[in-house]
């Protein structure tokens, strides 16, 4: 078993199957996003509520969180080494047929990550009690925060990345698994429309809500 | 034709290297690009310079000993080719071609355009073969195998060894190469009895030598001058898996 | 004069290997251990013989001038590898097989060696089997045959049009497999310059680090010789640019005879020669000729594109003049047949020297993806050299050096005249004859690597298991050495005008003139003489540039084209010495009135061979008396 454990192969395993789970997690988010929208604080402040309590989503949060740490910091490694397998780089490099994106996700990722902290510090610090503020009222705090212009433009330009991301990551998990064949048209396809529609549904509400409400 | 090279010289393994420009007149659009190259040195030595190191040998596209960094691609600008088989119709006169060496850690220079693939060597070293010793072999027939897996395989046999993909990639990963070989054989049921084993021991190893590591970025299919398929690395991942 | 003796086995044909081998000595597995064996080459035959002796525990250093042992030319062997199967139920058997390879050579090979490559060969194909070669199959899974020139059955195994390289990598792969385990050493991007033989035996070679430019001396036991043909004496050739015939000329050197040299083979599909510059010259598959049609215009000088010109314009002249093979002829044939009518002014092309190889009947009768399942990687192949899709336009083809049935002598053990001294593959001369038939390249280097050299080595060896290791220590060493570096130095220090490779090139020239497809004495004469003034203005006037001790490119050229004109003057002396045609080599005075070879057995039923005798005297000839107990000679008619 530990021939497994540090090879390349593995890491990228334990990248696409995290980040699969990362990409379900986003549905999850997506839809109590969705209640934001709604006028009554209740429907959000409740499902927040019962994340923020309900065991199984505890330890379902610690799973997220590792899940989080491993595939930033795997990310990191492999990225390393790749650049490592290249010392002197090439002088004129022309672009060939490629999946676009995977050339920039480390890049992607990174800018990725500092959204996600500036993100824990509004929301997931404060549920802590590391950062101050109201946990018991976030519908209130996504609504303020979501009157600054400024802020609305660091999230629309990071989910915007965040489609970067998952466009080339959809269809590289499937083919870490294995899965390239007759089906990898399809999964393609899915890939694109996942990373379209699901950052484009993150990207609506902070417009609406900064627009119409 | 007139063009302008770019041309990467390096003195030996421990040389810094550096670029430099030749001006070439009475190139001819019929010529490969390594005839040009040869034309461009037999001018050097009449000039009493020295000529650039690169390595040819088949210069029909399967031997796998040439393999030059052209304007930005491997192999030059043309798809599904070897760099013996470009031909310098793809340039045109004014033309301003850069040429360097493969880069890779894996793949040290040796001289000039010249570099060290002893590592695709040491891959296949360490399981990219059958053990059947000379001998011991059933009767050829006594196996059959679908025709539908016999062409597969021969697909991914069809890799030449010369180290495209690893230039091309930008983590100078070698998990095509790795994966023709393990495609070749997992796909045959007479690779099947070390399947396991080789599929380990060739991904340790790539690991070891200081390949980087895949990103199912896609420039390796793309520049491949056999045009082996991404498939295959997908069948790595598999037989890999299966491991566990 | 004869010193010859080719240790046939006695008794019948079909017995004399299995009886050998019943035998032959044998090295006990202890004693393996202790011997060394050098393997110079690794090709179909140099990588098969290194790892079946690795595996029998025979401790093997292996030596490539590339950077890696894959790269062999034998890689480029396309159309497929021979064997006596007879999955096609269409009455194929060793003594067939056999027979078609005697009758191709035009009886000038030994009969016992060429029976026993037949008998191997079905081993050959269970071995590349089991070490997993995709070879085409059926859709029952069973294995694939398709017909090849100059037989009339179909053993024919195929990996589409890349069999050797399919073949070739198994026998890489088997040798990676022994280099892990520590019993072969690998030693690339070495040029072997010399052979060093003690008291009458070969014990080492010499060799050149390609990159570091150190001379190197190496000992064993027994050196094997598995360095290939010597094609590239031509310039251009369907061989690897660096391919060389110095392994050849150091052997020949050191005592071993070069065994009938003119026959070098000149295949008949290759791609035309395009344009001055061009540094080789790429094989179309013999195959193609399965179902493409050769043809010219009916009259001279037509230069209307091949749609132009009518069905009842065209003459099939393979056709028409060998109604029973037909475009099926062997390669000798077809390509005498293509200069004829080149010659007479009918050739196509900018150049007149080409015919048309045209598939347009076999896509209307099979359909393209049938034709392009047996041969879509040739097409692409003939499409990226030429830029003409041969799907819509016949190929042009023209013949071009390719193989060289002559090479070091070797008796039944495949051993040369210097004992322990082995050659292997078509660095010898053993089974071709005068003509080589399509497929049995592979067929004959593999047999020679994975099951005979390794049976016949112990017959020499089980005599060496008292010595000890071989020193590198000894004055033959040292005077291989100073040999070699004092060559390396004066080829540096002639400072001349002209480079190697513009010798290679007139070297060429004279030889394809006169000593091509066609000969005769007048111009072999004159070939002997043009060859000697290029040599001494060579000697006089080449640039090499660079130095010895780094990666030099010129210099390793400059060496083989020194060898180059030595070997081209065998090749001449040969040709002169042979007054017959028969096979590839064909003298304008010894013809029929048809135009066809007129073999004469009489005078010349034997294999010359020719033993060095100093620097710039004439070689001696010894004859190797070709006994045929088992097949009459014929006229070879393929009418």
């Amino acid at each position: 078993m530990d021939k497994f454990l540090g090879s390349s192969v593995t890491k990228k395993l334990v990248m696409a199957i995290v980040g699969l789970f990362l990409i379900l997690f986003l549905l999850v988010h997506l839809g109590i996003n969705f209640l934001l929208l709604i006028d009554d604080p209740a429907p959000f402040n409740g499902a927040a509520h019962f994340m923020a309590t309900n065991v199984v989503v505890k330890v379902f949060e610690i799973v997220l969180l590792a899940g989080f740490l491993i595939h930033m910091i795997y990310g990191i490694i492999l990225q390393i080494q790749n650049w490592l397998a290249r010392p002197l780089r090439y002088k004129k490099t022309a672009f060939s047929q490629t999946s676009f994106f995977s050339k920039y996700m480390i890049y992607l990722g990174i800018i990725i990550g500092i959204f996600l902290f500036i993100h824990f510090m509004n929301f997931y610090f404060v549920k802590l009690g590391w950062v101050e503020g109201d946990h018991e009222n976030f519908y209130g705090m996504a609504n303020d925060l979501f009157q600054l212009p400024l802020y609305i433009v660091i999230y629309l330009v990071s989910f915007l990345f965040l489609a970067f991301h998952l466009h080339h990551a959809f269809q590289s998990a499937f083919q870490t698994f294995g899965l390239n064949d007759r089906y990898t048209p399809v999964i393609k396809k899915i890939g694109l429309i996942y990373s379209i529609l699901v950052p484009l549904g993150f990207s609506i509400i902070p417009i609406v809500i900064y627009f119409f409400k | 034709m007139n063009i302008t090279l770019k041309i990467w010289r390096q003195k030996n393994k421990l040389d810094k290297g550096k670029f430099v420009t030749y001006k070439l007149d009475g190139v001819s659009s019929e010529m490969t690009f390594l005839e040009m190259l040869d034309y461009l040195n037999e001018k050097l030595i009449k000039e009493d310079a020295d000529p650039i190191a690169f390595d040819s040998d088949c210069r029909e596209g399967i031997c796998g000993m040439c393999g030059l960094y052209i304007n930005g691609r491997p192999n030059g600008p043309e798809k599904g080719v070897t760099t013996c088989q470009l031909s310098m119709s793809v340039f045109k006169d004014g033309d301003k071609i850069t040429v360097e060496p493969w880069r890779s850690k894996a793949f040290p220079v040796i001289k000039d355009l010249v570099v060290d693939r002893n590592s695709f060597d040491k891959l296949i070293q360490v399981g990219g073969y059958i053990s059947a010793n000379t001998g011991a072999a059933p009767e050829a027939n006594s196996i059959p195998v679908k025709k539908e897996n016999a062409e597969r395989a021969f697909d991914s046999g069809t890799c030449i060894g010369c180290g495209t993909c690893v230039a091309a990639c930008k983590n100078a990963s070698a998990m095509l190469f790795v994966s023709a070989k393990i495609s070749q054989l997992a796909l045959l049921p007479q690779g099947q009895v070390e399947a396991r084993k080789r599929v380990i021991d060739m991904i340790n190893e790539m690991d070891n030598l200081g390949f980087g590591n895949c990103s199912n970025t896609g420039a390796c299919e793309a520049e491949c001058p056999k045009e082996i398929k991404l498939t295959n690395i997908a069948r790595l991942n598999r037989e890999y898996l299966k491991a566990f | 004069m004869t010193k010859l003796d080719a240790k046939i086995p006695e008794g019948p044909l079909a017995e004399k290997w299995t009886k050998y081998q019943a035998s032959v000595k044998l090295v006990n597995p202890a004693n393996k251990k202790n011997l060394d064996i050098i393997v110079v080459g690794a090709g179909a035959a140099g990588a098969s013989a290194a790892a079946s002796l690795a595996e029998l525990g025979y401790n093997v250093k292996v030596y490539v001038f590339q950077d890696s042992s894959r790269r062999a030319h034998s890689i480029a062997s396309q159309g497929g590898i021979n064997a006596t199967k007879n999955y096609k139920n269409d009455a194929d058997s060793d003594y067939r097989l056999f027979y078609d390879m005697i009758k191709g050579g035009d009886f000038r090979a030994r009969e016992a060696n060429v029976y026993r490559a037949a008998e191997v060969s079905n081993n050959i194909i269970d071995q590349y089997v089991a070490q997993g070669v995709p070879f085409a199959r059926e859709y029952s899974g069973y294995l694939a045959n398709r017909s090849f020139g100059g037989v009339q059955v179909s053993r024919t195994f195929y990996a589409q049009g890349q069999t050797g390289q399919q073949c070739t990598l198994a026998a890489y792969q088997a040798l990676s497999r022994q280099i892990k385990t520590g019993k072969a050493k690998i030693f690339t991007r070495r040029d072997m310059l010399d052979l060093v033989v003690i008291d009458g035996k070969a014990r080492g070679i010499i060799t050149r680090n390609l990159i570091t430019g150190e001379i190197e001396r190496h000992s064993a036991h027994a050196v094997v010789f598995a360095t290939g043909g010597f094609g590239t004496v031509y310039y251009l050739s369907t061989l690897a640019i660096n391919s060389n015939g110095s392994a050849a000329l150091a052997a020949y050197k050191k005592g071993a005879f070069l065994a009938n040299p003119s026959m070098a083979q000149i295949h008949p599909t290759c791609i035309p020669v395009l344009n001055d510059y061009q540094s080789k010259l790429t094989l179309m598959s013999e195959s193609l000729r399965n179902d493409g049609r050769v043809w010219v215009p009916k009259e001279k000088g037509d230069k209307r594109p091949a749609s132009g010109i009518k069905e009842e314009e065209r003459d099939y002249y393979l056709e028409r003049k060998y109604p029973a093979f037909g475009n099926l002829v062997p390669r000798d044939v077809a390509s005498r047949a293509a200069k004829e009518r080149c010659d007479e002014g009918y050739g196509v092309g900018d150049t007149g020297l080409a015919v048309y190889l045209d598939f347009k009947d076999a896509i209307n009768e099979q359909g393209h993806d049938t034709i392009k399942g047996k041969y879509g990687t040739l097409f692409d192949l003939y499409k990226k050299v030429t830029g003409i899709n041969p799907y819509k336009e016949p190929m042009r083809i023209y013949p071009a050096s390719h193989y060289t049935m002559g090479g070091l002598w070797v008796d039944y053990n495949l051993m040369t005249t210097v004992p322990g001294l082995y050659a292997i593959g078509e660095a010898n001369f053993s089974d071709h004859g005068a003509n080589r038939l399509g497929a049995s390249s592979l067929m004959q280097c593999s047999g020679d690597g994975y099951f005979i050299l390794p049976v016949t080595i112990g017959d020499y060896l089980a005599d060496q298991i008292k010595i000890p290791h071989i020193s590198t220590d000894t004055s033959e060493f040292d005077e291989a050495e100073k040999a070699v570096k004092d060559k390396l130095n004066k080829l540096l220090s002639v400072k001349g005008t002209q480079t190697p490779t513009s010798f290679h090139k007139r070297l060429g020239h004279i030889l394809w003139t006169y000593s091509g497809m066609k000969r005769n004495e007048e111009g072999l004469k004159k070939a002997l003489l043009q060859v000697k003034e290029l040599k001494e203005e060579f000697w006089k006037d080449v640039k090499v540039s660079g130095g010895l001790n780094e990666l030099n490119h010129e210099l390793e050229k400059a060496g083989r084209v020194a060898d180059f004109f030595e070997i081209a003057n065998l090749i001449i002396i040969d040709a002169l010495n042979r007054k017959e045609s028969c096979g590839a080599h064909f003298r304008e005075e010894y013809q029929t009135p048809e135009g066809e070879a007129e073999r004469d057995d009489k005078n010349y039923s034997y294999v010359a061979t020719w033993e060095y005798t100093g620097e710039n005297s004439v070689p001696e000839l010894h004859k190797e008396d070709l006994v045929f107990e088992f097949v009459k000679p014929t006229k070879r008619s393929y009418k």
